[in-house]
């Protein structure tokens, strides 16, 4: 058995003249928890649909779980489960009506069912709601719900599409621990997220931007290797020290956090403190500037951007 | 065995969900209920009582006995008496009438003159119903001859109208309205079903589980076959009791015909799910395509009356071909085999429909 659950060559996809993913190489090592990093329309969710089968590639394949996509992926479909990004069970059914009939639909066994359905109940949190109707429950509530769904025939690959764009932190930082015993238990997931802190809980991660793979590896990695100087400034007036430093030539980016502002220059420019200091000098602006690692969002931010500077 | 159990889940599914939306329950009941208290009540073609002026211009007492002979027709209810026939033409003009009666000065004279006509009628021939009615009139016998009259000539042809000898409006109608409540409702459920699951992203999830299209479909269908069985019991129930509607030929016969006819509308609904995107879009395809069946299916206008290119577009529909089996099972006694060729039809309209919607469904989303 393959240590990789998925592997993914030159996987494209066109909807007519737009190419949503380009050429993508992916390497989802089994038992792990792969994120997927991108902004909206980056070919996040089209991704994970060509690897369930919902979409056939137009270009390129890919191995899951020993099958090969595009393909005949009945024999898939009871290995993985899946979580669209929208809620997609039945609102007009109850929480254990919606058990039940996932239950029947993947042909679980018959005298499993009551007590596989109570353990979901208890463990997902959702004993009180278990005779409400799905439709009126809160965003965390149908969260939940959909996870159970997903993953009640003990599915070897789990695929979850931003799975916690509906919900609040507290929701969203329970839903992380499951996802985290799950992944314990020997379930592979692969996890399309646009939070840099949920991107950052996983064990791998790869950014993707216009249908194109930019980053893969590590966050740990990822934030070792952005290829650029992180440069903090407190300025008194952060606006106009941002139009100053923005006029820079070598400065790739420029984000403002409250009163501090984030400059991104690429690391061949040898002293890129003294670069900002002497230009905020010129116009008589008084800040402090420091180097600071790369966050996350400093990789994310690098990644995405426009690829003029960071090409040479 | 899987198969099996797959299919009785979208089953129970469907079931479940129907039973929560009191809305379409409430239309599986009441659509037939109400349709056929509409149309067997409404919907008379044995018109009476049509409003008539009168312009009596002679006044002579032939002319009076003759508008109370009229009058007796119970076909004209006289609303009102004018002075002249441009009198009759206004309010003809204005709608307060149907016909006008315009008895000439020399009515008399002309009773017996049989180059002339003694009066003239004035129809309202917006309505073609009522022309038909108001030529039944001519058949009056207007030559009194100063007051014997001459009997009027023994008619040569004789009708008789077999099936339905009283000429009741509802034993026609109705047969035939089981025709469209089916189309209506087998139809459109069936078309939403579908492409509500696909609205609310329901089906997102179901093509990622090893559900397969046939369990899907078929499981889907089930449901709504039992609802048209269901339906067509009502209907049955109600022409009986309130309009008693004959049952002459087998009720299995009928059954049997019904259940290719829900089939056939049924494939059509599942064709027009893979062609809508939301269940507006489905709706309003089901009407485009309920209007030709009330038109051109022989419910309203007899079918031999139509132009060649109307007949060829009604011999497509399914519902043409169910009321010529309703009509001739239920009023006509006839059995399902001597009506094979409508029994034919409905089956390559359903064979033709599934194929294209099999064809276009597809689990996948692209």
């Amino acid at each position: 058995m393959s240590e990789l659950a998925i592997k993914a060559r030159g996987l494209s996809k066109d909807f007519g003249d737009l190419r949503a993913v380009s050429s993508l190489d992916l390497d989802v090592p089994r038992g792990q928890i792969y994120g997927f990093l991108g902004p909206n329309g980056s070919g996040k969710s089209t991704t994970i649909r060509m690897l369930c089968g919902l979409l056939k590639p137009t270009e390129g394949s890919a191995d899951v779980l020993g099958v090969h996509v595009p393909g005949s992926t009945h024999d898939l479909k009871p290995r993985i489960g899946y979580m669209t990004q929208k809620f997609s069970l039945f609102g007009d059914m109850t929480v254990h009506e919606n058990l039940q009939f996932i239950a029947e639909i993947y042909s679980f066994p018959v005298r499993d069912r009551a007590a596989r359905i109570a353990e979901l109940l208890d463990k997902y949190d959702l004993v009180p709601q278990a005779k409400q109707l799905a439709g009126t429950m809160s965003g965390g509530q149908k969260q939940r719900l959909a996870l159970a769904c997903a993953v009640l025939h003990h599915p070897e690959l789990l695929l979850l599409d931003e799975p916690t764009s509906a919900v609040d932190p507290q929701s969203r930082r329970d839903f992380w621990s499951n996802l985290f015993r799950l992944a314990e238990g020997g379930t592979t997931i692969m996890v399309s997220t646009h939070y840099m802190d949920e991107a950052e809980r996983c064990h791998r991660l790869a950014i993707l931007d216009e249908g194109v793979k930019v980053a893969d590896g590590t966050p740990q990695a990822l934030q070792a290797d952005t290829g650029m100087h992180i440069v903090e400034v407190t300025a008194e007036d952060p606006y106009a020290a941002q139009a100053v430093i923005y006029e820079l030539a070598e400065v790739v980016s420029v984000t403002q956090l409250g009163v501090r502002l984030r400059v991104l220059i690429p690391e061949r420019i040898s002293e890129p403190v003294r670069l900002v200091e002497s230009a905020l000098a010129a116009r008589q602006l008084s800040a402090d500037v420091r180097k600071t690692p790369a966050s996350l969002e400093d990789v994310f931010v690098a990644a995405t951007m426009d690829r003029p500077v960071s090409a040479t | 065995m899987r198969f099996f159990g797959r299919m009785l889940a979208i089953i129970k599914k469907e079931v479940r969900q129907l039973s929560r939306d009191r809305l379409t329950f409430g239309m599986i009941v009441g659509i037939p209920i109400l349709q056929i208290l509409l149309f067997g009540y409404a919907i008379n073609t044995d018109v009476r009582n049509l409003k008539t002026a009168i312009a009596n211009e002679s006044n002579s007492d032939l002319s009076r006995q003759f508008i109370a002979e009229l009058g007796q027709t119970q076909v004209v209810d006289i609303v009102g008496h004018v002075a002249t026939p441009a009198e009759l033409e206004e309010q003809l003009r204005m709608g307060a009438i149907s016909i006008g009666v315009s008895i000439p000065p020399d009515f008399d004279r002309r009773t017996t003159d049989r180059n002339r006509a003694a009066i003239n009628l004035l129809v309202d021939g917006s309505d073609p119903t009522i022309v038909g009615i108001a030529s039944q009139l001519k058949a009056m016998p207007v030559r009194f001859d100063a007051g014997a009259a001459i009997e009027s000539p023994p008619p040569n042809i004789e009708v008789r109208a077999y099936y339905n000898p009283e000429r009741r409006t509802p034993v026609n109608i109705i047969p035939g309205l089981m025709g469209i409540i089916l189309t209506l409702t087998m139809t459109m459920f069936t078309a939403v079903a579908i492409v509500r699951e696909r609205e609310r992203g329901n089906l997102e999830l179901l093509i990622n589980t090893p559900v397969t299209s046939a369990e899907l479909m078929v499981g889907k269908v089930i449901p709504y076959i039992v609802i048209g069985m269901i339906q067509l019991a009502l209907i049955l129930i109600v022409g009986d009791l309130l309009f008693q509607v004959p049952m002459r030929g087998s009720i299995v016969d009928l059954y049997l015909a019904a259940g290719a006819f829900i089939a056939a509308n049924l494939s059509l609904g599942l064709f027009i799910s893979t062609a809508a995107k939301t269940q507006f879009q489905a709706m309003q395809v089901t009407i485009f395509f309920l209007l030709p069946s009330i038109l051109l299916s022989g419910f309203v206008f007899p079918f031999d009356g139509m132009p060649r290119f109307a007949q060829l577009l009604g011999e497509i529909l399914p519902t043409t071909h169910f009321i010529r089996l309703t009509r001739g099972i239920m009023l006509r006694d006839a059995a399902l085999l001597e009506l094979y060729p409508e029994l034919i039809a409905l089956a390559v309209f359903a064979t033709v429909m599934m194929t294209a919607a099999a064809l276009r469904f597809t689990k996948r989303l692209d």
